[in-house]
C-alpha cells in the first residue's frame, strides 16, 4: 500500500486556503522568509528517503525562535498542519511534507551557543550539524558521542527527533543517553524546557518521551548535549570468517568475555566486495563475513582488550585476525564500512536501505531468512550491520527503471522487518518510523498499544497538526494494510469495517 | 527459572480493572522501601510482590527481563553470578526493595554520572494501563525507535502512569579492576579538581566529598586503574564506602534534620545553605540536612540551575513544576490514566 498521506486511511486534513494563509503570514511575520512558488518548493519535496515526494504548500525558513513561536500560534489558530525539518538527511520520510501543510525548515538555527568544558555540555541550536559539535568541543579534548553515519550533514535537532544512533551506541548510548535538556515549542507556540542542566529533573521524564518522537509532540528550538572526554586511543581489529554464523557467534563471545567494544560492525560478502572495490580498504574479499571491532579508552586497557579480543576471535574460528597497524590503516578499515552504502550504490542502479534490530542470538536465522526472501523476490541483498547492538542494515539492490522492481524492493523490505519483529526485534533501530515504516508499525504493535500512542500524541497536540500521519499509524491504516499483529489469538480492530 | 518465579499479571490486571470499574484509586507497592518518597497516598493496596522471577536472561545479549515484584537483591545476585551488574547502582533503601520500586522511583547510585540512570538502562516494559489493558512497549534490543518511548517515561514516574509488570534492562559486565581512594581536599578544591578530571579520560566511577575528604572510585581495566591510582593519590579506603553512601548509612544521614536531595549542574560551586552537606555524583548531586524552609532551599537551588527533593513526608516533596509543564503532565496523565486510579497525588496533587 502506498505510504504517501492518504486521507481515506490516515485521517482528513484541514483544508487550508494557501493564498489567504500566505497573505496573513506576510502581514504578521513580515521578516519571515517564505517560499511559495512551485520551483522554490521543489527542492523540499522529500528528505533522505527520496523515493517518496510531496510538494509542500509553503516552506518557511525562520531564523529566530520568536518567528517559530508566532508561526505556530498562527498555524494553531487557523488549523494548518506543520512539518518540521532539519538537514533533511532522515531515511524514513520523517520530514516528508504535506501538500496541505507548511514545511518548517529549521536549518538556519545553526549556531553553537555555548561549549562549557567544566560542565561538560554544549548548548546548540537544532540546525547545528552533529559533527560540528564534536569539532567545537575538540579544543577541550571533549566530543559528542552519538555518531550516525550521516554525522557530517545531519543536524542535532533531527538526531533528537529520531533518537539517532551510530557505531558507538553499544558503549556510549543513543541520543537519549547523551542529552541534558531540550527547549521546545508546543503546537500552541508555548515554550517548554524538558530536562535541565542537572542530570535529572522533577516530574515525568518528558525528555525521554520527546526523544525519538519524530516531530509529533513539539518543535525543537535548542538542545543541550553532554560532552565526553575523548578516548586516549582507539584500535581496530579486523576478523575474517568463512561463515556469517561464525562471525555472529564471535560477537556474543566478545560480550561474554566482558568486553564492550566502542564499535562492533559486521559486513557480509556482497558488502565486503562492494566496499573493497570502492575504498580499497584492504578487506579480504573472499571472506563470507568480516567483523570490525574497535576498542577505545586508556592505552593500557585497550592494549589488554585487543589481546583478549584476538584470542576470542581466533577461538571462534576466524580465518584471519588483523590489528590495524597504524592510524591510517584504522581510518581505512572504517572508511570501507562507513562507505558501504555508497559502495553498494556503485554495483546497483538503486538500493533500499532497511533498518531493523534483533536480539544478536537470532542473527544466523535472520540472515538465512533474508537469503530465502532475497531468492523469493529475485533481488540481491547486501548486509551491513551494527553487530554489537543487533541493528541490521540490509541493503536491497534493485533497478527503479525496471517495471515493478521498486515495489518488489519495498515488499521485500517489509518482509525483512516483519522477520525482525517475529524474533523479538524492532522495525526500526535508528532511522525512525516516519512514513516509510508506518505500515510495519501495525506488525509490531497491537490496536491497544497504537491507541495508547495516539493518546500520548493527543496529550501534546490534541488537533494533530504537528507532522500528521507520521510515526503512529491510524487503526484504519492497519486494517487496510492487513499485516496485523494478532495478539493472543485475538483479531485486532474487530470493530472496523474491512476494505 | 527459580522456584520463586510466578506470573501474577492476571491477578494484577483484574485488580486494576476492578479499580477502574469502581473508580477507586490504587496504591501500588512492592517492598515499600521507598514509600517515604513522594506524597502520602491512600487508596487500596496493589501489592506487586507475588509477580516475580526473571523471565529471560542471556548474558551475551546484555539484557535481562524481570517481573517487577522480584526482589532487587535477587536480580543483582543472578547478574553477579554471570559477572554482570546494573550499572546505575540503584539504592535499595531497605531489605525488601523490588525491581518495580527501582524503576518507579528512578533512583540511581554513585556511578550515575559516568554510567547513566535507571531510565538509561530501561529497554522495554510491560504495563497495565488505565484502560485496563496489559501492553508491551520497547523490547529487548538496544536500539528501538518504533513509536513513543513509553518505557523510559515509566522510570521515575512513581507509578502514576500505570503498573509496570515487567521490565527489560540493559546490563553490563562488572569492571575488571576497582580501586578506592581518599584525598584530603576542601570542597572547593575538590570541585575544581573534578571539573578538571572530568575533561580527561580517567576511569573515575564515583566521586563524593564528605566535608573533609574527596572519595574516589576508579573502575576499568587493571592498567588504567593502576595508572590513575598512581596519578591521583594512594590512600585507599574500604569498598563499603560506596554502598554505605548509596544506602544512606554514612553517619551524615543519621543527622535528625530533614534530608534533601539536590540535583545540580556538576560544576556548581559550593551551595550556600544552612545545614550539613554531602556532595555526590562528582558535584551533580548534593545531600543536604537542613531545617531551612523549603522555599529558601528551592530558591537557591533553582538559581543554580537545579532542583531539590525533600526525603521527608511533606506536602510538596518534589520541586513544583512551571505551570505550562504541569499542564502537559496533567494531559499525559489524563490520557494514560483517565480514571485517575494509579497513585494519584504521589508526585504532585494535580497528577
Amino acid at each position: 500500500m502506498n505510504i504517501l498521506y492518504d486521507e481515506r486511511v490516515d485521517g482528513a486534513l484541514p483544508k487550508v486556503d494557501k493564498t489567504a494563509l500566505l497573505a496573513e503570514l506576510r502581514e504578521r511575520l513580515p521578516d519571515l522568509d517564505i517560499l511559495h512558488q512551485e520551483e522554490d518548493l521543489k527542492p523540499y519535496e522529500c528528505d533522505g528517503l527520496s523515493a517518496y515526494r510531496t510538494t509542500p504548500m509553503l516552506v518557511v525558513l525562520p531564523e529566530r525562535v520568536e518567528q517559530v513561536e508566532q508561526l505556530l500560534k498562527l498555524c494553531h489558530e487557523h488549523q494548518v498542519p506543520v512539518v518540521a525539518r532539519g538537514a533533511g538527511t532522515g531515511l524514513s520520510g520523517g520530514a516528508l511534507p504535506l501538500e496541505q501543510g507548511i514545511l518548517l525548515v529549521m536549518a538556519r538555527f545553526n549556531r553553537i551557543l555555548e561549549v562549557n568544558p567544566s560542565g561538560r555540555f554544549a548548548r546548540v541550536q537544532p540546525g547545528v550539524r552533529n559533527l560540528a559539535i564534536s569539532q567545537a568541543a575538540a579544543p577541550f579534548d571533549l566530543y559528542y558521542a552519538p555518531d550516525p553515519s550521516s554525522q557530517i550533514a545531519c543536524s542535532i535537532g533531527g538526531n533528537v527527533a529520531e533518537n539517532a544512533g551510530g557505531v558507538h551506541c553499544l558503549k556510549y548510548g543513543l541520543t537519549v543517553h547523551n542529552l541534558l535538556k531540550v527547549d521546545i515549542l508546543t503546537v500552541e507556540g508555548e515554550r517548554l524546557t524538558l530536562g535541565s542542566d542537572a542530570l535529572d529533573s522533577p516530574g515525568f521524564d518528558l525528555l525521554a518521551l520527546f526523544t525519538g518522537s519524530e516531530g509529533m509532540l513539539g518543535v525543537i528550538t535548542e538542545v543541550t548535549v553532554k560532552l565526553l572526554p575523548k578516548p586516549q586511543v582507539a584500535k581496530v581489529l579486523l576478523a575474517a570468517f568463512d561463515s556469517v554464523e561464525k562471525a555472529g557467534r564471535a560477537v556474543g563471545d566478545i560480550i561474554a568475555a566482558g568486553i564492550i567494544p566502542g564499535g562492533l560492525e559486521m559486513m557480509d560478502n556482497l558488502a565486503i566486495r562492494a566496499a573493497e572495490d570502492f575504498i580499497h580498504a584492504g578487506y579480504p574479499v573472499d571472506a563470507e563475513a568480516i567483523l570490525l571491532c574497535e576498542l577505545d579508552g586508556v592505552e593500557a586497557d585497550v592494549h589488554d582488550d585487543c589481546e583478549r579480543v584476538r584470542q576470542v576471535l581466533e577461538t571462534a574460528g576466524a580465518t584471519e585476525v588483523r590489528l590495524a597497524r597504524d592510524e591510517a590503516e584504522r581510518v581505512r578499515f572504517w572508511a570501507g564500512r562507513k562507505n558501504a552504502f555508497p559502495a553498494v550504490g556503485r554495483i546497483s542502479p538503486d538500493y533500499y536501505c532497511m533498518d531493523g534490530t534483533i536480539p544478536r542470538r537470532e542473527l544466523p536465522g535472520v540472515l538465512r531468512g533474508i537469503t530465502e526472501l532475497s531468492a523469493e523476490y529475485g533481488l540481491r541483498v547486501a548486509n551491513v550491520f551494527h553487530a554489537g547492538d543487533g541493528n541490521m542494515h540490509p541493503l536491497i539492490l534493485f533497478d527503479a527503471n525496471q517495471p515493478g522492481e521498486l515495489e518488489r524492493a519495498e515488499a521485500l523490505g517489509g518482509k525483512i522487518l516483519e522477520l525482525c519483529v517475529a524474533v523479538g526485534g524492532s522495525i526500526t533501530g535508528e532511522h525512525g518510523v516516519g512514513r516509510e515504516k508506518i505500515n510495519q508499525m501495525c506488525a509490531q504493535f497491537n490496536a491497544d498499544e497504537l491507541t495508547l500512542f495516539h493518546g500520548v500524541k493527543a496529550a501534546f497536540d490534541a488537533t494533530g497538526l504537528l507532522n500528521p500521519g507520521k510515526n503512529i499509524p491510524t487503526l484504519h491504516r492497519c486494517a487496510e494494510f492487513g499485516a496485523m499483529h494478532v495478539h493472543h489469538g485475538q483479531m485486532p480492530f474487530p470493530e472496523l469495517e474491512r476494505f | 527459572m527459580s522456584q520463586t518465579s510466578f506470573d501474577a499479571s492476571a491477578r494484577l490486571l483484574e485488580q486494576v480493572n476492578d479499580a477502574i470499574a469502581q473508580r477507586k484509586p490504587l496504591r501500588i507497592q512492592g517492598g515499600g522501601s521507598k514509600s517515604h518518597l513522594g506524597r502520602v497516598l491512600t487508596g487500596e493496596l496493589l501489592d506487586t510482590r507475588e509477580h516475580r522471577g526473571i523471565v529471560t536472561y542471556d548474558p551475551t545479549e546484555l539484557v535481562v527481563t524481570v517481573r517487577t515484584g522480584t526482589p532487587l537483591a535477587e536480580l543483582e545476585q543472578t547478574l553477579d553470578e554471570q559477572g554482570q551488574l546494573l550499572a546505575c547502582e540503584p539504592p535499595h533503601l531497605g531489605t525488601d526493595a523490588t525491581v518495580g520500586g527501582m524503576v518507579a522511583a528512578g533512583l540511581s547510585g554513585p556511578r550515575r554520572p559516568w554510567a547513566g540512570s535507571v531510565r538509561d538502562f530501561v529497554l522495554g516494559t510491560r504495563v497495565i494501563t488505565g484502560q485496563g489493558k496489559h501492553l508491551r512497549f520497547g523490547g529487548e534490543v538496544m536500539k528501538n525507535v518504533a513509536g513513543y518511548d513509553l518505557s523510559r517515561l515509566m522510570a521515575g514516574s512513581f507509578g502514576c502512569l500505570g503498573v509496570v509488570t515487567e521490565v527489560s534492562l540493559k546490563v553490563l559486565p562488572k569492571p575488571r579492576a576497582v580501586a578506592n581512594l581518599r584525598l584530603e581536599l576542601d570542597l572547593s578544591q575538590a570541585l575544581q579538581k573534578l571539573a578538571q578530571w572530568g575533561q580527561q579520560p580517567l576511569p573515575i566511577s564515583a566521586a563524593c566529598h564528605d566535608g573533609e575528604y574527596l572519595h574516589l572510585r576508579l573502575e576499568g581495566g587493571e592498567g588504567s586503574v593502576a595508572a590513575a591510582r598512581d596519578r591521583l593519590g594512594c590512600e585507599t579506603i574500604g569498598l563499603d564506602f560506596w554502598e554505605d553512601l548509596r544506602e544512606q548509612r554514612l553517619s551524615f544521614f543519621s543527622d535528625k534534620r530533614p534530608l534533601w536531595r539536590v540535583s545540580l549542574p556538576n560544576n556548581t560551586p559550593p551551595l550556600l545553605l544552612p545545614g550539613a552537606q554531602l556532595v555526590d555524583w562528582g558535584g551533580a548531586q548534593r545531600w543536604l540536612k537542613s531545617e531551612a524552609p523549603a522555599e529558601d532551599i528551592r530558591s537557591v537551588v533553582s538559581h543554580a540551575g537545579g532542583h531539590a527533593t525533600c526525603y521527608e513526608t511533606c506536602d510538596s516533596p518534589f520541586q513544583p513544576l512551571p505551570a505550562a509543564l504541569m499542564r502537559y503532565h496533567r494531559q499525559l496523565k489524563a490520557q494514560l490514566d483517565p480514571h485517575g486510579i494509579f497513585n494519584p497525588g504521589r508526585m504532585y496533587a494535580e497528577i
